[in-house]
């Protein structure tokens, strides 16, 4: 009997993937999951980038060229969902399936197989949310926020739309119950939390944050759900409801969601910094501790984004000083991430300089953070296009930069080929020049009153915003050359298993490409202290 | 080509060539960059500590990228720099956690006094409600017994659709000109009831340094007192549907003893009432 499991196990060990579609249906690999989160991501980015592109089309010039009102709305709705959702949230789950187990030494994902069904979830959702671009009434227009009671003037599309969230927050449930799982159980023996990497801590307190806030969603997108169909008036002033209720439990997700997008992008960047500063992440544990901070206030700073809605005085003096808060464990995590460098012998390759792009940009969207943090300024600078500046400068040269200084860095690990350095460092400048050109007129558009969310506005703010559409033609452009340095990456030179000339870190340690099954025992302590030193 | 579009092209080419220099041509009004100082002691107080945040944002920018960028050139591999090895300093992080916070408490006292003023909706000397349908005001002066509702001028009702055919640039205040202003005498406490008869919307003026949302079921408060007479334009900043970038907001402050006229003017029996609710 127990030759036979022996038997059975070894030959799990050596079969590699399945041949055509059933290895990607049926994979309950890691790296076969992560790699179909990355590419599912990858395609939500430029239909969402499409709509972008067609929002920007439109806000060329004064008048209406291309699209109806009511087409404009849908398009600004069905974008930020898709970027949110579709985009940036898988791109990060990807990257923790790819990475997570590789980092602390397991096998794989501590739940497989629901990993594998955390993934195939997702196409479904975005599939019924894609389909109501085609129904009667057309797709969901109220914006991502989904205030009632406008969002209950949605046409067929509303159940599709709150289905599909429902779908979204359970993918992303699953997603955050496997990391935590992987990373509190199967870590390499002598692996103590405080040695973890960076990545790795960021990812756990953005799962607890997932964990945490999702299903708050799911309950307030219910709510709606019965408003529209059951009867009930959760959010109905006629039937003695509060429409204002609806923000407060949003905006409860909403905050932490934030963070949810910004988390893992600092450990991100606190991975590649080191390696190409050629020195040790300056005040690991202080990362930790900020980071930590970072998620726990976000769950009492909510309702920053609703001071225009007639909160009593206390409330937002309370909202404000919290949110102000914030800029202290931001700025530590900005502070070190100048420290690591500091004395360093830094290199620029691509990912170097997608992280010093973000460290740069993100710092700017910062700043206008700081500065709506300030009530009686928010009141002005609310539902204006300086917080659409604000947010895309920390989503965009944040979270995006972030993103595609992890392709980079890890590139070579997962096809075991350098990808194209020139045309790399092309796609960062290109995108660093296009990305400012976008976003920095939207600073002084919002200023000088031009709100938000409208699809024609006065003649005064035509200069701006052709600049900001120059700009985002110019940025969609230049990801196609992303697309493009993926496709060429096989002729590459090949990489070495340390790719890098001085990474930190167990995914060092395996061959490039990586195998398919890595860690099959856990690195042994030599190994382990070597790269933690 | 016509004219106009001739001339907002050669604009554009300057404006792209001069990117770095964008800040210089704050002194050209055609191009506004910078939140209004506004008509009301509260507007200029909001504006003062929106530049006092600034400027700091600005001196901390200033002081990290510069260390960040003298690093940069100074500690390059290609520049012969040897890595050190240090990976904590426990002053150095106190120092920078203590130092924000202290920033903080700065900016903090002066923006929560002056939240707590603009709070402060105590005393009017007139009330008005307004009220916010798809896709126009409706205002409503609660002593005088006037009440009208306000849409989007005509000049740019024409202009607006996809194919109008008609230039933007040639309609005055294209999308914030309204056919009946609300009309507020000059230095008198004006204490705004907002309130909504279908969806969210909500009231903003940037010169009057106000922005309110309009609920329906809920009636929210705020106030101003304009120091200069004038017209202020605004528009409404919470989307409610299609035609909210088509709801806009205008003001008209006057001097008291003409606001006097124009409510007379109002009153049953007074001259001007057709087209008035």
């Amino acid at each position: 009997m127990s030759s036979t499991v022996a038997d059975a196990h070894e030959a799990h060990d050596h079969h590699g993937p399945e041949k055509g579609i059933k290895r990607w249906l049926f994979t309950t690999n890691h790296k076969d999951i992560g790699t179909l989160y990355l590419v599912f991501s990858l395609l939500m980015f430029f239909i969402g980038g499409f709509m972008a592109l067609m929002i920007r089309t439109e806000l060329m010039q004064p008048g209406l060229q291309f699209l109806h009102p009511e087409e404009f709305n849908q398009m600004t709705t069905m974008h930020a969902l898709i970027m949110v959702f579709g985009a940036v949230m898988p791109a990060f789950v990807g990257l923790a399936n790819w990475m997570i187990p590789m980092m602390i030494g397991a096998p794989d994902m501590a739940l497989p197989r629901m990993n594998n069904w955390s993934f195939w979830i997702l196409p479904v959702a975005f599939g019924l949310l894609l389909s109501t671009l085609f129904m009667d009434g057309g797709a969901p227009a109220s914006g991502w926020t989904m205030y009632p009671p406008l969002v209950l003037q949605t046409g067929d599309a509303f159940p599709f739309l709150i289905f599909s969230v429902h779908l979204m927050g359970l993918s992303s449930i699953m997603g955050a119950i496997n990391i935590i799982v992987t990373i509190l159980n199967m870590r390499a023996p002598d692996m103590w939390l405080l040695k973890m990497p960076m990545f790795v801590w960021t990812w756990l307190i953005t799962a607890y944050l997932l964990i945490a806030v999702m299903p708050v969603l799911a309950g307030a997108v219910t709510m709606l759900l019965t408003d529209q169909f059951f009867g009930t008036s959760f959010f109905l002033a006629a039937g003695g409801g509060d429409p204002v209720m609806f923000q407060h439990i949003f905006w409860f997700f909403g905050h932490p969601e934030v963070y949810i997008m910004i988390l893992p992008a600092f450990g991100i960047v606190s991975e590649i910094i080191p390696t190409f500063s050629r020195k040790p992440l300056f005040g690991h544990d202080s990362m930790v501790y900020a980071a930590s901070c970072i998620a726990f206030l976000s769950f009492i700073v909510w309702a920053h984004h609703m001071f225009t809605v007639g909160m009593p005085l206390s409330g937002q003096l309370f909202f404000m000083f919290a949110t102000m808060l914030i800029a202290v464990p931001t700025g530590v995590k900005v502070f070190n991430w100048i420290a690591t460098m500091w004395k360093g012998a830094m290199t620029f390759e691509t990912p170097m300089l997608f992280s010093l792009g973000f460290v740069f940009l993100f710092t700017i969207g910062g700043f206008s953070g700081l500065m709506l943090a300030i009530a009686p300024a928010d009141i002005q600078y609310h539902d204006s296009y300086f917080v659409v500046a604000h947010f895309h400068y920390v989503l965009v040269p944040g979270s995006i930069f972030a993103l595609m200084a992890a392709a980079y860095y890890w590139l070579p690990k997962w096809t075991g080929y350098m990808y194209n350095e020139t045309l790399g460092k092309w796609h960062f400048w290109l995108s660093t020049i296009f990305v400012n050109l976008t976003f920095f007129p939207m600073h002084f558009l919002g200023l000088a009153g031009m709100p938000r969310r409208i699809p024609d506005y006065s003649t005064q703010f035509a200069d701006f915003n052709w600049m900001a559409s120059v700009g985002a033609i110019g940025f969609g452009v230049s990801q196609l050359l992303f697309v493009y340095v993926l496709l060429i990456a096989k002729k590459g030179a090949k990489a070495t298993d340390r790719v890098w000339e001085a990474p930190r870190g167990l995914e060092w340690t395996v061959p490039s490409p990586a195998p398919y099954h890595t860690f099959d025992t856990p690195p042994v302590k030599r190994v382990h202290e070597e790269s933690f030193e | 080509m016509r004219a106009t579009t001739v001339n907002v092209l050669m604009k554009r080419i300057s404006l792209l060539s001069l990117l770095g220099l964008v800040w210089a041509s704050a002194a050209n009004a055609d191009w506004a960059l910078n939140m209004p100082r506004g008509v009301t002691e509260l507007s200029a107080e909001t504006y003062d500590l929106h530049m006092m945040v600034f400027w700091w944002c600005v001196a901390i920018g200033i002081l990290v990228f510069g260390v960040m960028i003298y690093s940069l050139i100074k500690h390059r591999k290609a520049a012969g720099h040897e890595a050190a090895t240090f990976s904590h300093s426990t002053t150095a992080e106190v120092v920078w956690t203590i130092i924000p916070c202290i920033i903080l408490l700065v900016m903090a006292v002066p923006a929560a006094e002056t939240m707590i003023r603009l709070e402060d909706s105590r005393d009017p000397d007139l009330t008005i409600v307004a009220t916010g349908y798809q896709w126009k005001w409706h205002y409503k002066y609660q002593d005088q017994d006037i009440a009208f509702y306000s849409s989007l001028a005509m000049p740019s009702v024409k202009a607006r659709f996809k194919d109008s055919g008609v230039d933007p640039f040639g309609v005055e205040n294209f999308l914030l000109d309204v056919d009946r202003p609300l009309v507020v005498p000059r230095g008198q406490k004006v204490r705004l009831l907002l309130t909504s008869n279908d969806v969210i919307h909500a009231w903003w003026v940037p010169e009057l340094a106000i922005k309110k949302d309009a609920i329906p079921g809920i009636v929210n408060e705020t106030w101003f007192r304009a120091e200069e007479t004038g017209t202020f334009r605004g528009q409404c900043a919470e989307l409610c549907g299609k035609d909210h970038g088509y709801m806009p907001i205008v003001v008209e402050v006057v001097e008291p003893d003409a606001w006097e006229a124009w409510v007379d003017a109002r009153r049953p029996g007074g001259a001007q009432l057709e087209n008035e609710e």
